[in-house]
């Protein structure tokens, strides 16, 4: 019918070229929207350095953490301060302990402690909010109150009472933190749960026979993905900063691990002998992580839930 | 709005009687208790020291003693350390500190950071403005502890303005860096979320038709967007004055006010589980009727909230 002309060639060739308009999906879009992001980049950048600090650091470190240095050990004010030519890139601690070595092993317990708290957290409250809502009914009230009751109650009076009942270890740290945590979590899974159940593509699972549990392994958690991972990149932080606050207070982690919490209670204790830099590396690092995973966090909800913006 | 008053305590005193059971629990099992010394104690002598503190009864029985001393003499028993104070005595003496410039930064953060979150919004993308943002990013990374030794060292050890810490019957430069340290993350989460909530409101059309028929910006703004704009402060309000709350065990060991917090974290190191508890309880009633104030203070300032 028609003829072989060039011009009808070309248009057939854009029509089956379908690389022309390529649909995104809501995770390249995310993707997108967050490189765009510069704080959030450079948030990025700045913890990929810290990670790699605790990664690389130790191959330098002329010191370990627990050697304590006899010559500057008497006169730490005057010999103890930072230098390459010692060793002691940031200088000793009130013990003589180098502290380079000493905030290496706190970033790592911090981060740690941020990643595994907000983890147990996740995983906890994801599993318990979806199975409120998604069952629903009295079930979910019963649930709901519970939590309801337990978020009533101040969260680092409850960590510091259960380390003092449970003794303190690395163990009880973390379901401390991950009992409180999961608590806003569950909430969040649950409310987000609610409003998936009714949709009609669940409703069509239903109608095929798909099982309950399929349904919500399946159907219900890849659509809560985008909040849930949200709401625990900004649990990080707040463990790390929650973790910090009961080590500052001598109640967390104990000798011979340290975190950034405790490094920087010890700064701040020496700080009247002119010890400056005891507590200045520690509260450096520390200050650059909660804020670049503050940002980290904010980018990645203006990323997944534009809605909010 | 009465029924629904009645709900919530109806909810909240259950919530309260079960923190103390919880609690109760978690005293009787913990490993260690507080006589066990190096040197075991004969027989005879532990028997009559377990009798002064109730602890030969039945379980049930001490569960019930000590619920029914709380609920109505308000009494939270010996302290097993000290053998001449208890409990009550402990909390009598450091409360009202803790209350003093607990109450006093939670009045700064409140106010200081809802001025500043509206004159940002009303002087958007001006210094003031900001100075708001910046603070409200400040303020994550600015927790109580590290605002503490920040304050010490540029107030005491560098310009020495101010004592380091000390009590002395609340004199205000003993005030000072307390009421600072405990209010500044505080007062910038206030002003970012008013902030926000003023240029969402300020964005409304109901604003709109207030300009446009020709109000001056000082009633438009507080005649009409500032009851709006303080709704999400409000449900703020309450979860902050906990955090104050909680704060203050760290502003008491380390500007040594002498609050509530030195003795809950001393009794923690010691395991004197009667004050840790008494602590713990009161405390966590305090936040229950506060959450309760909260949201009674919504309802009230929202009536477009039925329940």
């Amino acid at each position: 019918m028609f003829g072989n002309s060039q011009k009808t060639t070309q248009l057939a060739e854009e029509i089956t070229d379908f690389t022309v308009i390529q649909g995104r999906s809501l995770w390249q879009d995310a993707r997108i929207r967050f490189v765009r992001n510069k704080a959030a980049m450079v948030s990025v950048f700045i913890l990929g350095l810290i990670v790699l600090f605790t990664i690389i650091g130790p191959y330098f470190a002329v010191w370990s953490n627990e050697e304590i240095d006899w010559n500057v050990m008497g006169d730490v004010r005057g010999m103890g301060m930072p230098s390459i030519e010692t060793g002691h890139f940031f200088g000793v601690d009130d013990l003589g302990r180098d502290l380079y070595s000493r905030v290496i092993q706190a970033t790592t317990i911090s981060l740690l402690v941020g990643l595994i708290g907000a983890a147990t957290a996740l995983i906890v409250g994801t599993c318990y909010g979806i199975a409120a809502g998604y069952i629903g009914g009295r079930t979910d009230s019963i649930m709901m109150r519970f939590v309801d009751i337990l978020l009533a109650i101040p969260t680092t009076l409850i960590i510091i009472l259960l380390l003092v009942v449970a003794g303190r270890s690395f163990f009880t740290l973390f379901i401390a933190l991950g009992a409180v945590g999961w608590l806003t979590m569950a909430r969040i899974v649950r409310g987000q749960t609610l409003t998936l159940k009714n949709r009609e593509f669940i409703e069509a699972a239903r109608a095929a026979g798909v099982s309950e549990f399929t349904i919500m392994y399946r159907h219900v958690l890849p659509n809560l993905l985008g909040v849930v991972i949200v709401y625990a990149s900004l649990l990080v932080p707040e463990m790390i900063l929650i973790e910090s606050f009961i080590s500052f207070l001598g109640l967390g982690i104990s000798e011979p691990y340290t975190s950034l919490g405790r490094l920087i209670a010890e700064g701040a204790g020496t700080m009247g002998y002119g010890t400056l830099w005891q507590l200045m590396y520690p509260l450096t690092i520390y200050v650059a992580i909660i804020i670049s995973m503050f940002f980290i966090g904010d980018g990645l909800r203006d990323a997944l839930d534009p809605k909010d913006r | 709005m009465l029924a629904y008053s009645l709900r919530r305590l109806l909810v909240a005193i259950p919530t309260i009687l079960l923190l103390i059971v919880a609690c109760f629990f978690l005293m009787h099992y913990a490993p260690g208790g507080p006589f066990t010394s190096e040197r075991p104690l004969p027989p005879q002598v532990l028997a009559n020291i377990e009798a002064r503190y109730g602890l030969d009864q039945p379980l049930w029985k001490q569960l019930w003693d000590y619920l029914y001393n709380i609920v109505v003499h308000f009494d939270f028993g010996p302290s097993f350390k000290f053998k001449d104070r208890d409990v009550n005595d402990i909390i009598a003496q450091g409360f009202p500190i803790s209350l003093t410039y607990g109450s006093l930064s939670f009045l700064v953060a409140t106010v200081v950071g809802v001025s500043l979150g509206i004159a940002a919004a009303i002087r958007h993308n001006s210094w003031i403005d900001y100075f708001a943002v910046g603070l409200g990013i400040a303020a994550q990374a600015l927790p109580n502890f590290i605002m503490g030794p920040i304050l010490i060292l540029t107030f005491t050890l560098w310009l020495g303005w101010l004592p380091g810490g000390g009590w002395n019957g609340g004199q205000w430069p003993y005030l000072i860096m307390p009421v600072i340290a405990l209010a500044t993350s505080y007062m910038g989460s206030i002003a970012r979320i008013t902030r926000s909530s003023m240029l969402e409101v300020l964005n409304s059309n109901f604003i709109r038709t207030a300009r446009a028929k020709g109000l001056p910006t000082r009633t438009v703004i507080w005649r009409h967007a500032l009851k709006p704009t303080l709704l999400p402060v409000v449900s703020y309000l309450g979860p902050v004055f906990v955090y104050v709350l909680t704060g203050s065990v760290f502003v008491d060991i380390y500007f040594s006010t002498g609050g509530l917090g030195q003795a809950y974290v001393g009794s923690a190191l010691s395991r004197d589980y009667a004050v840790l508890l008494g602590v713990t309880i009161l405390y966590g009633a305090l936040t229950v009727v506060v959450n309760l104030l909260t949201d009674l203070a919504y309802a009230w300032f929202d009536p477009k909230i039925r329940y």
